[in-house]
């Protein structure tokens, strides 16, 4: 495999996280534009150089033809388009498209944007629809959501992790603080970070402990709050960024083996075991060698799978490795130092990219009083549906 | 949310047969199980498919199987997953593993002699056919009772 580091994250572009929003409703394709301009604009790069685009399942205005609608609607001639439709896979997924796209010769510019705010109200509101209920399970006829799972209720993400999540435990052992002090670690990180939703809040293991059980095991505190945002990176040809740090794209890998966990081979070893052994194959790092960790976080269970399954440590001893090591931005195994979705809040399909844009902003030594001392080489990951879909990247911040 | 629904009228989606998956529902309300098997590899294959899993064959033949299994996993959902399952709280979801190893969802049921306290990982499930007004049945799961239990093991 050969990937040369041509291509870098050159800016990005984030709106913080709020439950409620207070600011003025916008049309998500406005909000892409202006993640877009702010994004372009931090990288230092023209409105004119943009050459190609990802952009993913969340444009309700566009259902179809995302990508040539948004092109239209910035007034770009791109090379390169592209709609992911990975869940919270998608951000990873978007970066690591780009920096093919780009080594491959296709673009040099390409804005890689995820909405998360509301719209305003429709003046014609359709009939709620299955979508809005069943989120990521299809109620469509033919769908074997629609056929073998919904009718059951075996809908939303919550219960399918908590299936992981049970499974887990039962192989392993019944750690139950372990998972709990993912959450708090976090929330160390999130007390400190003005566009968390829990600034200024952290959480001890107890509280997480004592908040209320949703779907056993998993509790309140172990599962995101859903909350308003979005976020933009740029990736472009090296010689475009101006401004900050290049932030190279030195490895990646992919795997999806399953859409409802009932079909996963196997719910003690997820999908990032096979993208993380590329990606680190890919960029000849290990995972010692991280100064930091940004792993998709929807639920405590993932950040614990996805810590051992990215090699971190060996299977099974996830639990120990979480007591053994402080994962808050002071610690010594520095995870999520934005405080992760669970302690900054998932804006809804942009969750993924907060992994993102916090591991670019700590690599350019922009992460103010949560920045790194060691702030060279970070790991991010991107988890869609349950465990269904997950990607990995490696970052390298060049010199 | 500038939409609004009457959540009083929301009831769980029920199953739509499609033309291949039509043979596993007509046998389920039959209180029977069929299962696809591949006559290429010999592969079980769960949920209905034209195409097996393992190899790509076409040549997949409904066959009866034993609907009894065991618990993969499960988790207790103490809020509805939608509020068509309002009436269902708390459902107790699973994923039941058969002896010929293919997995479905479903839900556990529990009464007096199959309590709650039985359903653990690994412990044994029985069928239960719940019969729709529509002619469609729904295959959920208890554990099995005691009695079937300890005949089983004597």
């Amino acid at each position: 495999m050969g990937f040369d580091g041509s291509a870098v994250i050159a800016g990005y572009a984030e709106y913080a996280a709020e439950r409620p929003f207070r600011g003025t409703p916008s049309l998500a394709i406005e909000q892409w534009a202006d993640l877009a301009a702010s994004a372009l604009a931090d990288a230092g790069i023209e409105w004119s150089e943009v050459d190609g685009l990802a952009c993913a399942g969340d444009l309700p205005e566009s259902a179809s033809f995302m990508p040539a609608t948004v092109a239209e609607y910035c007034g770009w001639s791109v090379n390169f388009a592209e709609r992911l439709d990975l869940g919270g896979a998608s951000s990873v997924g978007m970066v690591w498209r780009a920096a093919l796209a780009i080594e491959a010769g296709l673009c040099d510019v390409v804005v890689c944007a995820v909405t998360g705010r509301p719209w305003p109200p429709d003046p014609t509101p359709g009939p709620i629809d299955d979508r809005f209920f069943f989120g990521a399970s299809s109620n469509a006829w033919g769908s074997p959501q629609a056929e073998f799972e919904i009718p059951y209720g075996n809908v939303g993400q919550n219960s399918g992790y908590a299936m992981y999540a049970r499974r887990y435990h039962d192989t392993f052992g019944w750690d139950e603080r372990a998972r709990a002090k993912i959450a708090a670690d976090q929330r160390v990180s999130a007390a400190v970070n003005p566009s968390a939703i829990f600034h200024g809040r952290p959480a001890s293991v107890d509280e997480v402990l004592a908040s209320k059980l949703i779907s056993d095991p998993l509790r309140m505190l172990e599962i995101v709050m859903p909350v308003t945002g979005g976020g933009a990176v740029v990736v472009a040809r090296q010689d475009r960024a101006r401004t900050h740090r290049s932030v190279a794209i030195r490895g990646f890998g992919e795997h999806l083996t399953h859409k409802t966990p009932s079909y996963a081979p196997d719910l003690t070893v997820t999908p990032v075991a096979a993208a993380a052994g590329k990606a680190f194959e890919m960029s000849g790092r290990t995972p010692a060698e991280m100064h930091m960790a940004q792993i998709y976080d929807c639920y405590t269970i993932t950040a614990l799978l996805s810590i051992e399954d990215s090699g971190f440590c060996d299977k099974g001893k996830g639990m120990a490795f979480v007591n053994d090591h402080d994962l808050s931005y002071l610690g010594d195994f520095p995870m999520n130092t934005h405080g992760g979705q669970l302690g900054y809040g998932q804006p809804g399909g942009a969750g993924g990219m907060t992994q993102v844009v916090e591991a670019v902003r700590q690599l350019q030594g922009r992460a103010g009083v949560r920045q790194l001392a060691r702030h060279d080489l970070a790991y991010v990951t991107g988890t869609g549906g349950v465990m269904s879909e997950q990607s990995a990247l490696v970052l390298e911040g060049l010199s | 949310m500038s939409m609004s629904f009457d959540p009083d009228e929301l009831r769980p989606p029920r199953p739509r047969p499609t033309p291949t998956s039509r043979p596993f529902w007509d046998a389920l309300s039959e209180h029977r199980l069929v299962v696809q098997r591949c006559g290429t590899c010999g592969a079980w294959i769960h949920y209905p498919r034209v195409r097996c899993t393992s190899c790509g064959g076409a040549d997949l033949t409904f066959e009866p199987v034993d609907a009894s299994g065991t618990i993969r996993t499960f988790t207790i959902s103490r809020q509805p997953t939608a509020p068509h399952f309002r009436d269902e709280v708390p459902q107790i979801l699973a994923i039941v593993e058969l002896p010929i190893g293919v997995r479905i969802t479903t839900t556990l049921v529990v009464d007096d002699l199959h309590p709650v306290e039985a359903i653990a990982i690994g412990a044994g499930v029985e069928p239960v056919y719940d019969d729709g007004e529509d002619g469609l049945t729904l295959l959920r799961y208890r554990t099995q009772s005691a009695a079937v239990t300890a005949q089983e093991h004597s």
